[in-house]
């Protein structure tokens, strides 16, 4: 067996392990054992990826070309993983806050969800990734040609298809088998870190052979470089820093670097390993690319391509075993390069361009969405990942291999490039915007394709010479490689400095002046201050904690008890018994429409809709996010709850004090009303005690029966003033309290007997019948008897004074109760005009001013005796005559 | 005949002691208790001086008093005005409505009769 | 453990910051270090009293920075794995993500 067919045995067999080891690791994903391949080790593992066919065969060509310039390509992520802590932490946090499943869907997700920024980015990426996916098969068919070439056999042409359909297949195969939620494919990452391993050591052993093989050592190795064309230092600093700046942009803003950095990262800590052990790998595979270009360039023929030196020097040097492990170095660099990138991309081309598409033409068609969209969306990824494979390879038929491998890698670094200030910006600045972004990704995209993408295929391909070198219609200042007639410039760093300048500044000046969507802000706040709003490092957990995330949305809006009993009584329903503390109910339709109505109460249809479908959806926002959405609108709803408290309080001092001073207003009013009615009732029988006095001192021609009867007015008047001034008093202790009850046990049957005597024996007032049932007043009660008395009388002469009954009867019912007695008074007159009962407790109040034989106090002092009683009395309102109903407790105590 | 006075008062024994001490001067004296049919009264009777209580059942004699000037025939009617309220208000508000003399009880009876006197020369 | 002094809590607490620091300040020394190269004098505009540096010296220069930074890295990612399984992970964290948002 010649090398050449056993190099393709090799292959097959390599390309199996690789397959076998997805299968298991997929196996053994879905049985839940992936501990070992979660691990940091793996994670670096992974990155290595940015280390593709280029990196393998075209750093060695770069550095038989331009020295020592090929290093700035590994220095660029070097210096952007171990700054991890800056910037790759909150990137990996926010992917996981998120759910990010691209660099299309980051800046999508940034700037309020905008696809057609996602469409932006993703056609950006797969015209950047293009050339690269070419640059791999190309390098593939150059290492099988190197081996065909020194067998006299041609497999050029044949190979690149086969690769790139093996690598499709591949791809789809395990990274496509099934949707995961997170867009993570084990089986793939361990498939990637085996390569990863197997890319170092092919290297590493080219390299030994190459250093202590062919040459003598460290000492003969530098000794060689210092004898070679490229000993002098020859650097271009504008290339070097504009490298040094791509390299890292690239680590940062590739898909299949962003695919494995942060949407594969399952563990934000795995960043710490790898911010010293990446660099490492890095250190290690540029090791020995300055010496095979050295020793190859010595040893090899002029003609010879320096990007092939890895495989030419082993194979001039009868090596075929090392020759082969060089070869599937190679291999494995293009293969794993060309699965995560098309993966990546076909994520991006699937979700932001086929799904939206389809979707319009499902729902434009009328029929509402119905059934699993997941076949859809796997036949999408499917057919993406196909597509891209297959633009890599047209790319490749079309572009003939000609160009050097490293002009094509920049061509792609540059093109993603222009998605670094929109990442950053958005990363660290709040108010960067959706148009902000559009102007600044649409303006360098567009820079890049006019003066670098676009001239990379070199003249008289896309631009003719002639517009290359005097600028399209002559006008110098738009020169492809001398933009705004500035010359001089190395076309990378030219289109670098230009893309990207102006591209931040669309950015920056597109951002200031134009105002954020709401859910811009909300988006830019989650990302700029992801750290205050999400927990600490955590593993990623499953997707299957629905319930406990309603649960806990629940509980932070409706309060946990609430929530608590919600989620408790649906556990009872679901399961027919009651639930225990930690039950949580199956998110079923019913209960998920239920709990937002539930939810609805307290945040809005709108907000409640959205939250719960975001949990239960399972899209692209995190529950934290919601969490911390819900926050605010706790600490709005609460605020703006203190606000209406205080200004309830406000109104309620302020009617407070509207009606302490209508009271005070009464009261004086009430003050100078009684005052004045004092003084009327005082003056009225003075007028006539002194009228008569008068009369009767001024003497005259008097009958004696005059003079009696002016001396016995006088007498009566003079009692009046008397029983009016006690009255005064009595009321005026009673109502400042300082009445001294005299309280004893007694009967109420003797305070009522003693009553009706003292009521009889008044001089005023009709004859009335008391009509009385002796049964019911024996009563024992305890309290002051003379006051109760007091109260008794005063209704009994009242009746006596205004029942205008023909033959007046006034009824006593007593009802003695468990702790009261109650006595009904009525009498069988007209009663009291309605008009007026509402003022008979008040002062001074006569029914009939004619006939008033007392001041008009008696039943005010009567409800304040009631009143010290700790009982009552009150008016009964009826259609017959006056009834009053007193209330008192048996065991009396002074109120 | 003597010139005629009413009495318009609701305390019966005042409207008895003024009565008493007008008639003994040689006045025509009626007496009337209700504020309410005060009007008739005094055009039934036609007085030529008028003693009026400010609290009277039924109507108010400020309200009477103005009702009389608002009259052209009571319009120059002596109308003594008396009150047992102790308020200047009510002086004040008693002169603005067109009371000849405002007296304040309790009065002493001389003080009556000379402003009788004084308000309708005999 | 038992209860932490709150001194060396508070110690503890700054170190952890001063790591953080470090890990920010890392990068830029870093490409501070890349930067030198381009101070060298190139074969262009060498002279005879200032020869034109050689490739090998600064690929030697070029490695020993990387490989310093990652050393370095590798001491500090250490020390931070360390100090998240001595103690409360995100006090330190916590306080100085909160510093950089400001």
């Amino acid at each position: 067996m010649n090398t050449f067919n056993l190099l393709v045995v090799v292959c097959l067999a390599y390309a199996l392990l690789l397959f076998a080891v997805a299968a298991l690791t997929e196996q053994a994903a879905r049985r839940g054992k992936l501990r070992w391949a979660r691990s940091p080790l793996i994670y670096t593992l992974s990155l290595s990826i940015y280390c593709t066919a280029w990196t393998f065969y075209g750093a060695v060509g770069y550095a038989a070309r331009s020295g020592l310039e090929f290093m700035t390509i590994y220095v660029g992520p070097t210096l952007v993983i171990i700054g991890w802590w800056w910037l790759l932490r909150k990137l990996v946090r926010i992917g996981r806050m998120q759910r990010i499943t691209s660099i299309a869907d980051l800046i999508s997700a940034r700037f309020g969800k905008s696809n057609g920024l996602a469409i932006g980015v993703t056609i950006l990426a797969v015209v950047g990734t293009t050339p690269y996916i070419a640059l791999q098969l190309q390098s593939v068919t150059l290492s099988f040609d190197a081996f065909a070439l020194s067998q006299e056999r041609s497999g050029f042409g044949a190979s690149a298809f086969w690769v790139a359909f093996g690598l499709a297949f591949f791809t789809i195969i395990f990274g496509t088998r099934n949707l995961d939620v997170n867009e993570r494919h084990h089986g793939v990452i361990i498939a990637i870190a085996i390569e990863a391993v197997v890319k170092l050591i092919a290297l590493l052993a080219v390299g030994g052979f190459v250093v202590w093989g062919l040459s003598d050592g460290v000492d003969d190795i530098l000794a060689r470089i210092d004898s070679s064309p490229i000993a002098h230092w020859d650097v271009r600093p504008g290339r070097w820093s504009a490298l040094i700046f791509l390299s890292a942009a690239a680590f940062l803003c590739l898909p299949r670097m962003f695919q494995v950095l942060v949407v594969e990262n399952s563990d934000e800590r795995h960043l710490r390993t790898a911010s010293w052990a990446f660099p490492g790998y890095l250190i290690l595979i540029s090791l020995f690319v300055l010496p095979i270009a050295v020793v190859g360039l010595d040893r090899l023929p002029a003609e010879s391509n320096p990007d092939l030196f890895v495989l030419t020097l082993p194979l001039a040097a009868g090596q075929d075993g090392l020759a082969i492990l060089a070869f599937l170095g190679g291999f494995s660099s293009a293969t794993s390069m060309v699965v995560v990138a098309s993966l990546a991309l076909a994520t991006m081309v699937s979700n932001h361009i086929v799904m939206p598409i389809y979707l319009r033409m499902i729902s434009g068609s009328g029929a509402s969405v119905s059934g699993d969209v997941r076949d859809v969306v796997l036949f999408a990824r499917r057919f993406s990942v196909a597509a891209v494979v297959m633009l890599g390879y047209l790319y490749y038929s079309l572009s003939g291999g000609g160009t050097a491998l490293a002009a094509i890698g920049l061509v792609s670094f540059v093109g993603i490039a222009q998605v670094l200030p929109v990442l950053i910006g958005g990363l660290f600045w709040r108010a960067a915007t959706r148009i902000g972004a559009l102007a600044g990704l649409s303006l360098g995209f567009v820079i890049w394709g006019y003066s670098f993408f676009l001239p990379s295929f070199g003249p008289d391909v896309v631009f003719s010479s002639q517009v290359l070198l005097e600028g399209p219609f002559g006008i110098q200042a738009l020169r492809p490689q001398a933009l705004f007639g500035i010359t001089g410039l190395d076309p990378l760093v030219h289109a670098v400095v230009w893309s990207i300048s102006l591209n931040t500044l669309a950015f920056v000046v597109g951002s200031l002046m134009t105002f954020p969507t709401p859910i811009e802000r909300l988006q830019g706040a989650q990302f700029v201050n992801v750290f205050d709003h999400s927990a600490g490092p955590r593993a990623w957990t499953a997707a299957s904690a629905q319930s406990e995330d309603l649960m806990i949305m629940a509980q932070r809006i409706l309060g946990p008890k609430q929530a608590l009993s919600l989620f408790h009584n649906e556990v009872r329903e679901q399961t027919g018994r009651p639930g225990r503390p930690g039950d949580l109910p199956v998110p079923t339709p019913e209960f998920v429409g239920k709990l937002e109505r539930e939810l609805s109460g307290s945040v809005g249809a709108a907000t409640a809709h959205a939250m719960v479908s975001q949990i239960v959806g399972g899209s692209s926002i995190s529950v934290q996010e919601l969490m911390a959405v819900a926050d605010e609108t706790a600490q709005i709803i609460e605020y703006s709850d203190r606000l209406a408290m205080q200004s309830r309080e406000l109104e309620k001092t302020a009617a407070e004090l509207r009606t302490a001073n209508s009271k005070l207003t009464k009261l004086s009013v009430q003050k100078d009303a009684f005052l004045s009615q004092i003084s009327h009732e005082l003056r009225t029988p003075m007028t006539s005690i002194r009228a008569f006095a008068e009369i009767l001192r001024d003497g005259g021609d008097l009958e004696p029966h005059d003079t009696a009867r002016y001396a016995s007015i006088i007498h009566d008047e003079s009692i009046r003033l008397t029983r009016l001034l006690d009255d005064l008093l009595d009321l005026t202790v009673l109502e400042n309290g300082q009445v001294n009850l005299n309280i004893r046990r007694g009967m109420l049957n003797e305070a009522l007997e003693q009553a009706v005597i003292t009521a009889a024996s008044g001089e005023d007032g009709h004859r009335i019948k008391v009509r009385r049932d002796a049964n019911s007043e024996a009563v024992e009660l305890s309290t002051d008897f003379d006051r109760l008395a007091q109260v008794f009388i005063n209704l009994i002469s009242n009746a006596r004074k205004y029942c205008d009954a023909r033959v007046p009867e006034l009824t006593v019912a007593v009802q003695a109760e468990e702790d009261t007695v109650t006595l009904d008074f009525y009498d069988n007159g007209t009663g009291i005009a309605p008009e007026a009962r509402d003022l008979i407790f008040e002062k001074f109040a006569r029914m009939n001013t004619q006939r008033a034989g007392g001041a008009g106090l008696g039943l005010s002092i009567c409800r304040q005796i009631m009143m010290r009683l700790g009982g009552d009395i009150r008016f009964i309102a009826s259609d017959s005559g006056a009834h009053f109903r007193v209330r008192l407790p048996k065991d009396g105590q002074t109120a | 005949m003597g010139k005629r006075v009413l009495v318009i008062e609701d305390e019966p024994n005042i409207s008895e002691a003024v009565s008493f001490f007008l008639s003994r001067d040689g006045w025509n004296v009626f007496t009337h208790s209700k504020g309410n049919d005060a009007l008739e009264t005094v055009a039934h009777r036609a007085p030529d001086v008028l003693i009026l209580d400010v609290m009277l059942p039924g109507r108010s004699g400020m309200e009477i008093l103005r009702d009389l000037r608002a009259d052209s025939r009571w319009q120059k009617l002596p109308v003594i005005m008396l009150t047992a309220r102790g308020h200047s208000r009510d002086r004040a508000e008693a002169e603005a409505a067109g009371a000849s003399k405002f007296m304040t009880k309790p009065f002493s009876n001389a003080e009556i009769l000379e402003a009788v006197r004084a308000l309708a020369p005999q | 453990m038992s209860l932490p002094n709150p001194r060396f809590l508070q110690r503890q607490t700054y170190r952890r910051r001063r790591r953080a620091d470090a890990a920010r300040i890392l990068p830029t020394l870093g490409l501070a270090l890349m930067l030198v190269p381009l101070l060298l004098q190139t074969s262009t505009n060498a002279t005879l009293d200032v020869p034109a540096a050689r490739t090998s010296m600064v690929a030697l220069f070029v490695f020993a920075v990387l490989a310093g930074l990652s050393v370095v890295s590798f001491f500090l990612a250490r020390a931070m794995a360390r100090d998240e399984k001595e103690g409360p992970a995100n006090l330190a964290t916590s306080l100085q993500e909160r510093e950089t948002d400001i």
